[in-house]
């Protein structure tokens, strides 16, 4: 070999020729086994009560309806709760918690036989009075799902009240559907005695494992789960495909016949979790200066009816709330508060997202206040190198360069010119107004479960010499199979089309840990590395006695193995490994080192490395009416060492726009009576491509390299972007504040719709 | 009158005849589980996220032309005489189309569930325009969602097909003649009428057959773009049946410009009315261009929009401010009313049962009028308007002369604004007379709170446009849109 050839770089997604020819198999694309029923679930109608009556004969009266599942027809037990607290029933039993929630499944021998039959069922109710949003649930006492946890450093008391300056708010911050493309939908199909496999559209097959074992009564051992793609996921296939996994299980073994579910676009939305809604309040000491003395926040979250993630989530929020800044005297309390809502979930970020854009409005507080740029309170604030940087949860920042990342993007984005120019343009327009804004993003890589940190990979050689990878993870579009494939690729020096990566099952890698947090390379990477080197110290071990030469003079090149100075081609090398006998299969794993929480005294290290970046956004808005485009974006964001360019942009960049989704025109809007509105893509608006800025720049770090031994050395990219899109929130708010020429800030809660702008400006002119 | 028994078409290389179907089969449906043709995919069952958009050719008045179609909302028994191509269909020299092998090499699929409807929606773009420029990708890609990519690399793959292949060696435009062939082949007047226990499909192929067969059928459902009806089947499960379908209508999508007005069948579509707009109606070339997305645009007629009676469709208003006389027709019999006495109350309109919206006449703007229109919405494409507005104003030496002003969803139904008309008319053309005018909408309008926006947002963004409406056209200032286009950097 002249040159030395790379597995990894910028290739494109392992399945990108398929996706592009609608030859990739998503479930609902697999040929169904003969005689497959259908399943499909009755929601409720109220968002709180119990059930009176519940009357399905004309439901069962439909010719192609064979029958219903109830709580009754449920073997095992009536939960899907991730976290073990029984509070997430798969049907409704007596009590009704949320307007949509399931009470029965119908099972008919076609889909749409199903769902019209579904609608037939009669059920009433004795309602009781529901808590829709979170200033109610605190209304009425504030009861919580789950613990709440308390962040503490130094003396916030004492600080605030010598803190020059002080000042206290609050700010609402929506919620968001996840809108994966791929709605919720699985498959069963029943086996010999108590077995059943479930082909599931779930980022945590494990945990559907688990739960349809519970379900049906039995171990796992008896439940096989599979998922090869998903049509996008986003945390909204963490927890929430447990369900419907389960439904179509039960189904199958009462009938014996292969059930698949797939709700409708809109029941998906109605009856599945998103990210949760906050209300943060917080109280602020600084002084002339800027620098942040004392900070006193409460993050109050709308969980929904049961915890589900909402532990960890809220627990997140107050992670991230420190976001890059070093808060001397802190303390930081979670209120993950009960509702009659559908119960909440993970969504990229896991509730970070949300601290964080808590922490950023403080700055912006702070900003107005003293009339100077935000940037520059930012940089008051920063984490420091050497002190200054211990973490409200009491891990000390010792990876930091959000200033490096900062001060290139300040020059790369001509911040300083371009706001001078926003300042000037608003001088001269009347109904149009620029706003500009740089904000920063630290994002701490790792479960906060800390034995979630954890996983296994399986790596086959064939005596032809092709590879099957199987690991834990999942893909859902992320390209997880693409970079995993690559890094074995890379370990075992070989041309990456030899490696198929298979779908993920979890009767080939056990406990495996929900492929969330961003660290599905972090994990399935090294855990595929792993594998590779047990093959390759065996591959050497053979040739080195084939060859009667030292091991050490054995090494190992691009498809081929160099021995004492003669090439072997790696397909010969297999086929004479394998007429050796030698093993050519193994079993990898990795465990996340050096991590460690206790959640009892907030103390720890949750996070292995912090993951960074920064946004410039600049946008216009019409003071008229509220309307608004995004102009141009600058994002700066930190990979490490990147494993495939290609697809880390793809991260950052989509990562950035559904996050400028989430705070612009993403609403969830509930009716009083607690029924979701916008339930379908008529009514909720993600971005689209002409929401895109006008001009957009997305650079990667160059010189970063992740300190922490990390796959290749790179860093986690799922979910660190995503908050990038904070500086479009921010920027919308300048624009706003120049209404009252920026001596007031603006408050603008989340998601900025254009009502929210204008009602803003008119509030701001009403103000100044 | 004499019935064909069948409805046929082509899908991608397929002659498909049915004497068997009903009226709700939609051709998502039929695609996925008749066809086993599982690229299509279906992502919401209400035609805005496009996952399930496929090629609809249709040979009309000698021209031949394919669009892209949701196909969750359409119905298989609109598709007579058309060709159908799915994903499956499509290849390139190398195996790939050119707008496959861009979309793989930009790294425009990630999760790959809506990559088929985007490459679709692209390939409806590329035969009409192969270099499109970065607004003609955002346009076309307006009723197509992907959640993962930011979109970016989708536009620069779209920005460079031409790295990949030419329009002139597609294999479409290849086959042209062959598929302009098989459909010519198809092509005759009878009507179609197709039972099935209960179900009952009309497909009449001239104008007069439909009024025949609908004033037989009062109770029938009229199915135009299905852009609304198709909802009412996925959503609803409402039965639609008996229907009639018209779609096959070799009559009805006529437009012309006459002594000053537009002539508009009810049949038209959103994207065959466009052309015209942007010569004769420049001032509603954005708006229009923001009704639905390219596949709705496509689908959706004029008559549908205006017969529906939604107090949010985006036709009214604009039509109202200029003045529109429907016709209507029942029969032999047509009738002309002003549309804005069409629309009566919230789901009431003055339609009698067999009647149709048979045509539109729009008065163009006399060329010292100001027409201006604004469609309010929290996503600025493919969203339902929260306000849409219109404004006709014509001067009278140095004061407000004639003048019609009409609001959507600022009352049970499109509506005009005639206290606030009113209250300008014959006033000097003055900032201070338009703010004085404001007062007036609260005796005009009281809207309502709903999932789109709160009634205090609705009354004062209406008011608001009525300033922006001044500032535009007799003030001085910069429009929101006049930025947004001029900010458009090109991606490579």
């Amino acid at each position: 070999m002249s040159q030395k050839q790379s597995a990894l770089g910028p290739k494109p997604h392992e399945s990108a020729h398929k996706h592009v020819a609608g030859a990739a198999d998503y479930l609902d694309d697999i040929n169904e086994p003969a005689g497959t029923l259908h399943a499909y679930i009755g929601l409720s109608t109220v968002a709180a009560g119990t059930i009176e009556s519940m009357d399905f004969t004309d439901v069962l009266t439909h010719p192609d309806v064979l029958g219903v599942l109830t709580t009754d027809d449920i073997p095992g037990e009536n939960d899907v709760s991730p976290t073990a607290l029984h509070d997430d029933p798969i049907f409704a039993d007596k009590d009704v918690q949320f307007l949509g929630q399931p009470i029965v499944a119908v099972i008919a021998t076609h889909r749409d036989a199903a769902r019209r039959a579904a609608k037939k069922a009669k059920i009433t109710y004795q309602e009781k009075p529901a808590l829709i949003d979170i200033r109610a649930a605190e209304k009425a006492g504030g009861e919580f799902v789950t613990p709440s946890l308390t962040l503490k450093n130094g003396d916030v008391k004492a600080a605030m009240e010598k803190a020059p300056m002080r000042l206290k708010g609050e700010m609402e911050i929506g919620g968001q559907d996840h809108f994966y493309l791929e709605g919720q939908i699985a498959m069963a199909i029943p086996g010999e005695d108590d077995t059943v496999k479930v082909i599931s559209s779930t980022q945590h097959p494990s945990e559907v494992q688990h739960m349809v074992a519970h379900a049906l009564g039995t171990h796992q051992h008896a439940v096989n789960v599979e998922v090869r793609r998903m049509g996008g996921g986003f945390g909204g296939k963490e927890t929430q495909g447990a369900l419907f996994a389960c439904v179509a299980a039960i189904a199958a073994k009462k009938y014996k016949r292969a059930v698949k579910i797939r709700p409708d676009r809109d029941d998906d939305m109605v009856m599945t979790g998103k990210r949760h809604d906050f209300l943060a309040t917080y109280e602020v000491g600084f002084d002339e200066s800027g620098k942040i003395h004392a900070l006193d926040a409460d993050f109050a979250a709308r969980c929904g009816f049961s915890a589900d993630l909402s532990g960890p989530v809220t627990d997140r929020a107050l992670f991230h709330a420190d976001n890059c800044y070093f808060f001397e005297n802190v303390e930081l309390r979670s209120r993950p508060l009960k509702t009659n809502t559908v119960s909440n979930t993970a969504f990229r970020g896991f509730g970070g997202p949300q601290g964080m854009i808590g922490g950023e409005r403080v700055i912006e507080e702070i900003a107005y206040k003293l009339g100077k740029d935000p940037l520059e309170i930012r940089r008051a604030n920063f984490y420091g190198p050497n002190t200054g940087n211990t973490t409200p949860y009491h891990q000390i920042v010792d990876d930091n360069i959000i200033a490096q990342v900062v001060d290139e993007l300040e020059e790369s984005a001509d911040y300083q010119a371009r706001r001078q120019k926003v300042l000037e343009f608003n001088k001269s327009h009347k109904n149009l107004k620029r706003g500009i804004a740089l904000t920063p993003v630290k994002f701490g890589i790792s479960f906060t479960a800390t034995w979630y940190n954890q996983a296994g990979a399986l790596v086959h050689i064939y005596k032809d010499g092709s590879i099957l990878l199987n690991h834990g993870g999942t893909e859902m579009g992320q390209g997880l199979y693409s970079k995993v494939a690559q890094v074995l690729a890379d370990e075992l020096q070989v041309d990456p089309a030899r490696v198929k990566v298979s779908a993920t099952r979890t009767d080939k890698v056990p406990n495996t840990s929900a492929t969330a947090a961003s660290s599905g390379t972090d994990l399935n990477g090294m855990a595929a590395a792993d594998a590779a080197r047990q093959l390759k110290a065996r591959l050497v071990r053979f040739a080195a006695d084939k060859f009667q030469i030292e091991e050490a003079d054995v090494k190992f090149g691009y498809e081929h193995l160099d021995c004492a100075g003669k090439q072997v081609p790696f397909e010969e090398l297999i086929a004479a490994a394998y007429m050796e006998r030698v093993h050519l299969s193994a079993a990898g794993f990795y465990k996340t080192p050096e991590i460690h929480w206790n959640r009892e005294t907030g103390r720890g290290t949750p996070f292995y490395y912090y993951a960074y970046g920064a946004a410039v956004s600049e946008v216009v808005i019409d003071t008229l009416t509220g309307e608004y485009f995004v102009d141009r974006v600058d994002l700066l964001h930190d990979v490490g060492n990147s494993i495939n360019e290609g697809i880390d942009l793809g991260q950052v960049e989509g990562g950035f726009i559904q996050g400028m989704g989430w705070l612009t025109t993403e609403e969830l809007w509930f009716s009083d009576k607690g029924e979701l509105k916008t339930h379908a893509p008529s009514t909720y608006k993600i971005p689209l491509a002409s929401d895109r800025p006008r001009t957009f720049n997305t650079k990667l770090v160059t010189w970063s390299k992740n300190e922490k031994r990390t796959t290749k050395r790179s860093k986690a990219v799922g979910e660190p972007p995503f908050m990038l899109a904070i500086s479009v929130l921010e920027a919308l708010s300048m624009a706003v504040a120049s209404v009252a020429d920026y001596k007031i800030c603006p408050r603008l809660d989340a998601p900025a719709t254009p009502e929210r702008i204008l009602m803003a400006v008119e509030r701001l002119k009403g103000q100044r | 009158m004499n019935f064909d028994s069948k409805i046929t078409f082509w899908l991608n290389d397929e002659k498909i005849e049915l004497d068997k179907l009903k009226s709700d089969q939609t051709l998502l449906d039929f695609l996925r589980l008749e066809k086993t043709l599982r690229g299509t995919k279906e992502g919401c069952a209400e035609g805005d996220c496009g996952a399930c958009t496929v090629l609809v050719g249709r040979l009309k008045n000698g021209k031949f032309r394919y669009q892209g179609v949701n196909a969750c909302i359409s119905f298989v028994a609109s598709l007579h005489g058309t060709h159908i191509v799915t994903i499956e269909h499509l290849k390139g020299d190398q195996g790939l189309h050119p707008i496959q092998q861009a979309m793989v090499d930009y790294h425009g699929s990630q999760c790959g569930f809506c990559t088929p409807g985007f490459v679709m929606s692209l390939y409806a773009m590329w035969m009409e325009k192969a270099d499109p420029t970065t607004t003609e990708i955002e346009e076309a890609l307006q009723g197509n969602l992907c959640r993962c990519t930011g979109y970016q690399p989708i536009v620069k793959a779209a920005r460079n097909i031409a790295k990949f292949g030419s329009l002139e060696q597609d294999f479409l435009v290849k086959e042209r003649q062959q598929n302009i062939d098989r459909l010519q082949a198809l092509e005759n007047v009878t009507p179609i009428a197709i039972s099935q226990g209960d179900d009952q499909i009309f497909v009449p192929k001239t104008k007069a057959q439909l009024a025949e067969i609908y004033a037989a059928h009062p109770d029938a459902t009229l199915v135009a773009g299905a852009t609304d009806v198709g909802l009412w089947v996925t959503k609803f499960m409402r039965s639609i049946t008996p229907s009639i379908y018209l779609t096959a209508l070799n009559d009805f999508d006529a437009v012309e410009e006459k002594d000053g007005q537009l002539i508009i069948d009810g049949g038209v579509t959103y994207t065959n009315l466009l052309p015209l707009i942007d010569e004769k109606l420049p001032q509603l070339s954005t708006y229009w261009r923001r009704i639905g997305g390219a596949q709705v645009r496509n689908m959706g007629t004029i008559g549908g929009n205006i017969a529906n009676g939604s107090p949010i469709g985006d036709t009214p208003p604009p039509l109202i401010a200029l003045g529109a006389t429907l016709t209507l027709q029942k029969g032999d019999e047509t009738r002309q009313l002003p549309l804005e006495t069409f629309f009566i109350d919230y789901g009431k309109q003055d339609r009698a049962p067999g009647e149709f919206v048979g045509q539109i006449e729009v008065p163009l703007p006399k060329p010292e009028a100001h027409f201006a229109t604004y469609k309010i919405s929290k996503r600025r494409d493919e969203d339902i308007s929260s306000v849409a507005a219109a404004f006709y104003l014509e001067i009278d030496g140095d004061k407000i002369g004639a003048l019609r002003i009409a609001y959507g969803g600022m009352a049970g139904v499109p509506k005009r604004a005639t206290h606030v008309e009113a209250a300008l008319k014959g006033q000097p053309l003055t900032r201070d007379t338009f703010e004085n005018a404001l007062n007036a909408f609260d005796q005009d309008f009281t809207p309502l709170t709903d999932m789109r926006a709160r009634a205090a947002y609705r009354q004062q963004v209406a008011k608001n446009l009525l300033l922006r409406f001044f500032d535009e056209h007799f003030g001085e200032a910069e429009s929101l849109d006049t930025l947004r286009q001029a900010a458009l950097v090109e991606v490579n």
